[in-house]
């Protein structure tokens, strides 16, 4: 086994510690913890896979914002019962358990192929195609005007942000 | 291509071993006596009060999705300063247009007065 | 060729204006004034439309196709949003919401519906998608007082994220089945290999995110919750221009893979089961509801089953047909739903009952009440005819004919309810006080109501201008001219 080998088994078992330690916490704030060291494990795969770029924005942005947001939501709902949190086996656990195992058989029958599935490769090298240098190149060219047009799409995000979670929210004057 | 990471993970194992060395030395070694007085949460602090969950305000969250926002922008600046160069006053431009649509977000946010703490 | 920025004018200048309308309202917070600007927008952009009727070709790198059916989609789009906002604000007022931001948020909505219906490449569907949604997300939730409100936005969004989360690996497969990101240069190179199952697992999923959006069966869960909880004029705009614009992407996406489309018989038979599956699942729910919003909300169901139809026949007719159906749709459900908003917010009156002698009182607005629901029934010679009959037609010709008698019969079925209310308004005396509308209001809907008789007895000027819109989507491999 190669070094890259080493790496994906041990960030492989990583994200696997880190997925159960996630689900089985009773604590919600360890919860969350685990969950940034399955992001944290998922960005070293995408180094791997020669995603540079994917990596470093995966440790920016999930890593370090969206797990703000996870952690201000934890602890605005006061979840202080613990013990309430715990949920029976139920209907909907048994779905999800059930559409789990068609998951697992998938992955197993996918792995178990004799010819793998055709995924189609392009004129570039993955190392080129993961640098940040050529996403910026195609971002200012082919890509200019979803670029562009994504600026919208945060505004729109900002709007909606205060709309809905601004306090004191007030309608303007009548005219 | 992995070898050009060696010295990130070297600095994550330093980083790992330095921490858990250093707190379990300081279990080990460290001269411990123990009285009532010392064993308080803070010796001359304040007496705690209740719990230490309690539920925060909304408005820490409408500030962390508005730097959510931001934070993304960040994100797109990066791969045009890698080599800003390269693309010249064009891409200088369609980085400025980018920022300049998001500062009009930030003047709403400012004059909605999301960001005040009253 | 015509320049880039010439060619998406409408888009460009949509979003632009959305900027100044959010400068305008962070320097003056006044929604009355915001509305205004937001109506001129709309008024401007489906302008530029008009008068760029003829410029086709593809912009930005091949980003955008913009042709007939672009502009033409981007006019319901308008119309949607400039109907829905000019009904909006006694209905806002009443609740204690008149915000400026939900006149920039539907705005903006209007601009991803227009990335949807242009978009060459997915990456713009799935920005305008998002665009879209996001700001309906928002719209739906715009009630932050009210439990059901709060409800139906968490409701849209939870699946809305699910659906378009779909939809996203749905692209990712595609990418990786075709190295290729543009929706023509997929399809060509399908045609020079052939279509792998990753093609066809990750087409799957793209159908699926965009059945969702138009609330086809099975899809359909979420959308009487909805309806239901969210402020009744961005109902109205979910509904008729949120699914005008699912249904461009869809023809978008099926036209550029036509030819593969066309020799599928799996295809035809799946998307024929959904179609027949959404009319018949609409139409029995809407029978069910004694709530006026629910009832809109399972005949949008229902009506999104007919204009599948056009999909199943997946020729040019059909899609001719759906265009032409999803603007006489936009005109009578948002003058349904503008109704029911205007009585709603009044004394709270949802139920059919509640409409009781309305003609005796308001005849004006009973009358148009009465238009709408006849021509959502397909009742000729209302525009809501010409397009079933548009739609059924071309899966005749596309020899689906158990589909569409399936589709007249599901319509026949669908006058029972829509007549219910026809009779309460005209047949019955009124029971408690007059119901007081503003005057301004009626004449408006009395416009709206005008427009729908005038598309059903001269529909084909418009015909003719929707067959010849689909020219340029047919041609999936050329660069414009």
């Amino acid at each position: 086994m190669d070094v890259s080998g080493i790496l994906f088994v041990f960030l492989g078992a990583q994200i696997i510690v880190a997925t159960v330690g996630t689900v089985w916490s009773r604590n919600p704030v360890t919860s969350a913890l685990f969950l940034v060291l399955n992001f944290f494990a998922l960005g070293g795969l995408y180094l791997l896979l020669e995603a540079q770029f994917i990596a470093v924005v995966q440790v920016i942005v999930y890593a370090g914002a969206i797990m703000v947001l996870f952690l201000f939501t934890i602890m605005l709902l006061n979840l202080d019962n613990e013990r309430a949190l715990a949920e029976k086996f139920d209907l909907r656990k048994g779905f999800a358990v059930l559409l789990g195992g068609v998951l697992l058989v998938e992955l197993l029958y996918i792995i178990g192929l004799k010819t793998p599935i055709p995924i189609k490769q392009t004129a570039l090298t993955t190392v080129q195609l993961g640098e940040a240098k050529y996403i910026g190149r195609e971002l200012l060219t082919n890509f200019l005007f979803p670029f562009e047009i994504v600026s919208i799409l945060l505004l729109l995000a900002v709007v909606g942000a205060i709309v809905l979670a601004k306090k004191n929210f007030t309608t303007s004057p009548k005219s | 291509m992995i070898e050009s990471y060696l010295p990130i993970f070297a600095q994550i194992v330093v980083a790992i071993v330095l921490g858990v060395l250093l707190s379990t030395l300081g279990v080990l070694i460290g001269p411990k006596r123990k009285t009532a007085q010392k064993l308080t949460t803070y010796e001359s602090g304040i007496e705690p009060v209740g719990a230490a969950k309690e539920r925060v305000s909304v408005k820490y969250y409408l500030v962390a999705m508005l730097f959510i926002v931001f934070d993304i922008e960040v994100v797109f600046m990066y791969p045009w300063a890698v080599s800003f160069r390269e693309y010249g006053i064009a891409g200088l431009l369609s980085m400025v247009t980018f920022a300049l649509l998001l500062l009009a977000g930030y003047f709403y946010i400012i004059k909605k007065g999301a960001l005040e703490w009253d | 060729m015509p320049n880039d920025y010439l060619l998406s004018l409408p888009i460009l200048a949509a979003a632009g204006w959305s900027v100044l309308l959010i400068i305008l309202e962070a320097m003056l917070s006044r929604a009355a004034l915001t509305r205004v600007f937001a109506m001129l927008g709309f008024a401007l952009v489906g302008g530029l439309s008009v008068i760029g009727f003829p410029l086709q070709g593809l912009a930005f790198s091949e980003m955008l196709r913009i042709g007939g059916f672009q502009h033409f989609a981007n006019i319901i789009f308008c119309l949607s949003g400039l109907l829905v906002v000019a009904l909006s604000e006694k209905y806002l007022d009443d609740e204690n919401v008149h915000y400026g931001e939900y006149y920039i948020v539907a705005f903006i909505s209007v601009v991803g519906m227009m990335l949807l219906a242009a978009a060459a490449n997915m990456a713009i569907l799935f920005i305008g998608l998002e665009m879209m949604s996001i700001a309906l997300y928002v719209l739906a939730g715009l009630m932050r007082r009210d439990v059901r409100s709060n409800e139906a936005a968490m409701k849209y969004f939870l699946l809305g994220a699910f659906a378009s989360g779909l939809l996203l690996y749905g692209i990712s497969l595609i990418y990786g089945a075709t190295g290729e990101l543009a929706l023509h240069k997929i399809a060509i190179a399908i045609q020079t290999g052939s279509a792998s199952m990753l093609f066809w697992i990750g087409f799957g999923l793209l159908i699926t995110g965009f059945l969702f959006k138009i609330s086809a069966v099975p899809f359909h869960q979420w959308t009487p919750d909805v309806y239901d909880g969210s402020p009744t004029p961005a109902a109205a705009f979910m509904s008729t221009g949120a699914k005008a614009a699912a249904f461009s992407a869809l023809i978008v996406v099926v036209t550029n893979f036509s030819t593969l489309l066309q020799n599928s018989p799996t295809w035809s038979l799946v998307i024929s089961s959904i179609a027949l599956a959404t009319m018949v699942v609409g139409n029995i729910a809407a029978l069910a509801q004694e709530n006026l919003k629910r009832m809109l909300a399972y005949s949008s169901v229902a009506h999104a089953g007919y204009m599948l139809v056009g999909i199943a026949a997946a020729t040019p007719d059909g899609y001719s047909g759906i265009m032409f159906y999803t603007l006489v749709y936009t005109l009578m459900n948002i003058g349904a739903f503008g109704v029911v908003a205007l009585l709603e917010s009044k004394e709270n009156l949802l139920l059919a009952s509640d409409y009781a002698g309305l003609f005796k009182h308001r005849p004006m607005l009973a009358g148009a009440m009465a238009v709408f629901m006849l021509s959502l029934a397909g009742v000729p010679p209302l525009g809501g005819f010409i397009g079933k009959y548009k739609v059924f037609a071309a899966a005749v010709d596309a020899k689906l004919t158990w589909l569409a008698l399936a589709g007249v019969l599901a319509s026949a079925v669908s006058a029972y309810y829509y007549l219910r209310v026809v009779y309460f308004m005209f047949m019955r005396d009124p029971v408690g006080e007059a119901i007081s509308a503003p005057a301004t209001s009626s004449l408006a809907f009395a416009l709206i109501a005008v427009a729908v008789v005038l598309l059903g007895v001269f529909p084909t000027e418009i015909l003719r201008i929707t067959d010849a819109a689909l020219k340029f989507a047919q041609l999936p491999t050329q660069t414009g001219f």
